[in-house]
């Protein structure tokens, strides 16, 4: 045989080969998630051996992505279980009928305010806030002036300091804005957000370029030093900085501008394999997993009374007063106030 | 010259079945299927919404802005890597080979990292703002490109030039430079002879290189949203808002139907110019046609068209060089080292070694199948003419020009039931590689078969060949070297897709791209370094790969 008929019998070999179906073992039960989900190795194996079923991952893009490949494949569903549609996602896939009612035993361990669904077709899992971060650096005696309030960031003296994610590309974007409509009144956003352009805010796509690009806090490489973020954003600049032990975050977060997201778990209608689905969900709910979301996501569980690691406790802000907006509200409008938003300070 | 060419035979045709069933199962008929959804919503078409769309002054501006991003943006590449394709295919010069190497390493970057690396170029605290601060004090005026049309326009000629060095340099090396010679000997000046004998011959390359770096502009996603500001949009940014962010079917089918519209118009009339302006002739080995510079004049020319060419695209990847050694404590080699372990705090549940094995993998099938494929379609493009020929061509170039987010929700309702129930499977990966890859390797052959001159298949056929031998020994090694080309950027693609394989990859097998996407989706010193050694990585297998095919496909006198 001559190198040619080598590389391609090579070649067809490897095709079937990889077309062979694997081999099937126990039962499978797959959880469609967004990217960020992310539970440390064994979290899943109490569960896996208990019920003799091997959990599959399914990530599908970011929140909305996700729920818009669920919506697309409601008649032939990707997965048993979804994870990760958040409070501003919420009213379009209850809308669209995606999931089957259930009731965990273990919601009574959680608060009735995140417990949005009354028919219980989704289930809260953890909850975590958007919020202003700020580089401590910049700020204090003779820096700028720490901001108390949203209105103290359309003052002269933090032109120039604040950059913010544009909320058609980018969820905590997205989050930033429904913090000032809830705080400013569906009427008196528009004249708020018409201060910060005036003061110079910086509009990146998403949180990466903002983070990482524009802000000069922490590990960020920019010089604003004002971003939005996540409330968590401090814990994480200490947990995986040079100092894990730092008794300060180069960074803080601020309450005023915060907004609550509210991830939700719910079986995906058509699934087969009803009672391990909610079975999965008692699981998700369980104080042994609720105790590794805060360092696998950098989120809250949703389970009350569950403690924190240490550098989360010590760095991570919780708001005592988070705004929030009416879910079926958001879902209304949100395409409306996006585009008032960028006639106002992008046009 | 002479025009004849041997036709394809009716039997040969059948050489495209497989490339157009696979286009046909794996494209067509999901981007079919999503587009009834969004026409036919309820089974009745509704073209008024189309039309309505399409009226909206928004869809004009956003045209016009993607059309002249996309054709300036095609414009500055052949400004640049023309000089730089000439530079690598006429001339022997110290570490040639790795650095031809190295100007494919920009092509496999995630968009993320790059950004990164502009940002710190062009962005705020940018060196030559610093310097200009340190010189003049702060009334230096701030000097600063993110976030604008230029910044876009650097990047897309970074990403793209690649493309012109070694699709139109693969036919460049192999022309024969004694017409060139003959022309300066009987009194042309070099430019005239560069005008009226080269430019000729070398035409279906540029025009089939450019045609590539217009759909990859037209459909870049990453650039436009990193580097541009947030009024930069165009139509493939739009697509994607109204299909994964708002589920606005009819309103993303209407503008995908603009998009395909325009870019099979384009790659019709591309795929007839190139066939018109083919020309046969006698091909040279490399090695032939590759001599040293001679005379001032000309080792000046080269050195400066080789340091612009380097510095131009080296300095950014110098910067992520840095940036992966500089880790929360200092510089060192400790990002690299945490690649070897999963680190449990990061949101990799694997090591991150892992991704490097999938996405080897990933590559080496994408390669088999993109290269199988993609030699039959360009025998079948290559050999043909007329309304065939020109069909499989522009098919299958039209995935580099489609979205990919149409593509991939499409697979999500088309590909739904067992056998074919193929939406959980990382088969998908290769398969969406290879729909990018094939148009690489197509192109890198079609020229080249089409340059080939009947006259040697003829003599051979003198000297006793049959046909069959004849087409053997003139045209086989001649399509197998124009196939390596192919193959590396087969290799390459696969190597740097990110879009695609984001919305497959299933958590235990990640491919570097998508390793490094997770990494910075996190705060902190820790994953942004990790992110960076795994760019470098990154890099450094692109180097390799290209630079062992390089060595298989060598540079050697052809048998003829």
């Amino acid at each position: 045989m001559d190198r040619t008929t080598v590389a391609l019998t090579l070649a067809a070999g490897a095709l079937v080969l990889t077309a062979l179906p694997v081999t099937a073992q126990d039962k499978t039960l797959t959880l469609m998630t967004h990217d960020s989900f992310y539970l440390p190795e064994g979290a899943l194996e109490s569960f896996e051996s208990e019920h003799g079923v091997d959990v599959q991952l399914l990530p599908a893009g970011d929140a909305g992505a996700m729920v818009n490949q669920a919506i697309l494949t409601a008649d032939h569903p990707l997965a048993d279980v979804l994870f990760g549609v958040d409070n501003t996602f919420l009213s379009r896939a209850l809308s669209a009928d995606l999931f089957a009612p259930y009731r965990s035993a273990a919601l009574a361990e959680v608060p009735a305010d995140l417990q949005l669904d009354p028919e219980n077709r989704v289930t809260p899992i953890d909850y975590g806030d958007v919020c202003l971060n700020l580089d401590r650096a910049a700020f204090g005696e003779d820096g700028l002036p720490w901001p108390e309030t949203l209105d103290d960031l359309a003052e002269p003296a933090l032109a120039g300091a604040l950059v913010v994610e544009n909320p058609a590309t980018s969820s905590p974007g997205l989050a930033f804005l429904l913090a000032t409509i809830a705080t400013y009144g569906e009427d008196g956003w528009q004249s708020y957000w018409a201060d910060l352009r005036d003061n110079d805010v910086a509009v990146t796509s998403g949180w990466e370029e903002a983070y990482y690009g524009r802000f000069s806090g922490g590990s960020g490489e920019g010089d604003r030093p004002i971003v939005v973020s996540y409330a968590s954003s401090p814990a994480a600049e200490v947990i995986y900085g040079a100092d894990p032990a730092a008794a300060e975050s180069p960074i803080a977060a601020i309450e005023p501008g915060c907004f609550r997201q509210i991830e939700f778990a719910g079986i995906l209608r058509g699934t087969e394999e009803p009672e391990l689905a909610g079975a999965l969900i008692d699981h998700l709910l369980s104080p042994e997993v609720q105790a590794e979301l805060p360092l696998a996501m950098f989120v809250y569980p949703a389970r009350a009374g569950v403690e924190l690691p240490a550098a989360f406790a010590a760095h991570a802000l919780v708001p005592a007063a988070p705004a929030s907006l009416d879910a079926e509200l958001i879902d209304a409008k949100r395409e409306a106030w996006i585009s008032e938003w960028t006639d106002i300070v992008l046009r | 010259m002479d025009r004849h060419r041997p036709a394809l035979s009716r039997w040969g045709a059948l050489l495209a079945v497989p490339p157009l069933a696979f286009l046909a199962l794996f494209f067509l008929w999901p981007v079919a299927n999503i587009l009834a959804l969004g026409l036919a919503p309820d089974g009745q078409p509704r073209l008024g919404h189309v039309l309505e769309t399409w009226a909206q002054p928004y869809v004009l501006d956003t045209v016009l802005f993607t059309l002249a991003l996309a054709g300036l943006s095609t414009l500055l590449t052949l400004v640049l890597g023309l000089p730089a394709a000439w530079v690598f295919a006429r001339f022997d010069f110290p570490l040639k080979r790795p650095l031809r190497a190295l100007t494919v390493v920009p092509f496999v970057l995630p968009t993320v990292v790059v950004g990164a690396a502009f940002l710190a170029l062009l962005g705020p605290r940018n060196p030559l703002d610093a310097l200009g601060t340190a010189l003049f004090g702060e009334a230096f005026p701030q000097v600063r490109l993110d976030g604008s049309v230029q910044a876009i326009l650097i990047a897309n000629v970074f990403y793209n030039i690649a493309v012109i060095i070694r699709l139109v340099g693969g036919l460049w090396a192999h022309i024969d430079p004694r017409a060139e010679e003959a022309a300066r000997m009987l009194g042309a000046s070099p430019a005239r002879t560069m005008w009226e004998v080269t430019w000729p011959l070398l035409r279906p390359a540029i025009i089939s290189a450019a045609s590539i770096v217009f759909l990859f502009t037209v459909t870049s996603f990453g650039v436009v949203l990193l580097l541009g500001g947030p009024r930069d949009v165009t139509l493939e940014v739009e697509i994607y808002r109204q299909t994964a962010i708002l589920l606005d079917l009819p309103t993303a089918a209407a503008l995908t139907l603009l998009q395909m519209g325009g870019v099979v118009a384009l790659l019709w009339f591309s795929a007839r110019a190139q066939e018109d302006l083919a020309v046969q002739q006698r091909l040279r080995g490399s090695s032939e046609t590759a001599r040293r510079p001679r005379g001032r004049r000309q080792r000046l020319l080269v050195a400066l068209v080789l340091t612009g060419t380097c510095l131009f695209m080296f300095v950014p990847l110098a910067v992520l060089v840095e940036r992966s050694l500089a880790g929360p404590g200092g510089y060192g080699l400790a990002a690299f080292g945490g690649l070897l372990e999963a680190d449990p705090r990061t949101r990799l549940p694997v090591a991150p070694w892992h991704a490097i094995v999938d996405s080897l993998a990933f590559a080496a099938l994408t390669t088999l199948l993109a290269g199988t494929l993609g030699m039959l379609a360009a025998v079948v493009v290559g050999y043909g003419r007329g309304w065939f020929s020109r069909g499989v061509d522009t098919l299958v170039m039209l995935p580099l020009g489609t979205s990919a987010v149409i593509v991939g929700f499409g697979f999500l309702v088309a590909l739904d039931t067992p056998p074919l129930d193929l939406r959980t499977s990382i088969l998908l990966i290769p398969i969406a590689h290879t729909l990018i890859a094939l148009p690489f390797v197509m192109r890198s052959v079609v020229p080249v078969v089409r340059s080939i001159d009947e006259r040697m298949r003829e003599a051979a056929a003198v000297l006793g060949a049959s046909p069959r031998r004849a087409w053997r020994e003139v045209d086989g090694p001649i399509l197998a070297r124009a196939g390596l080309v192919g193959a590396g950027f087969a290799f390459a693609v696969s190597l740097g897709e990110f879009g695609a394989t984001l919305f497959i990859a299933r958590p235990d097998t990640v491919t570097i791209p998508v390793a490094i996407y997770r990494l910075l989706g996190q705060p902190g010193a820790a994953n942004f370094a990790a992110a960076m050694a795994l760019a470098v990585v990154l890099m450094a297998l692109t180097t390799s790969a290209v630079l062992l095919i390089d060595r298989l496909r060598g540079g050697g006198p052809q048998p003829f």
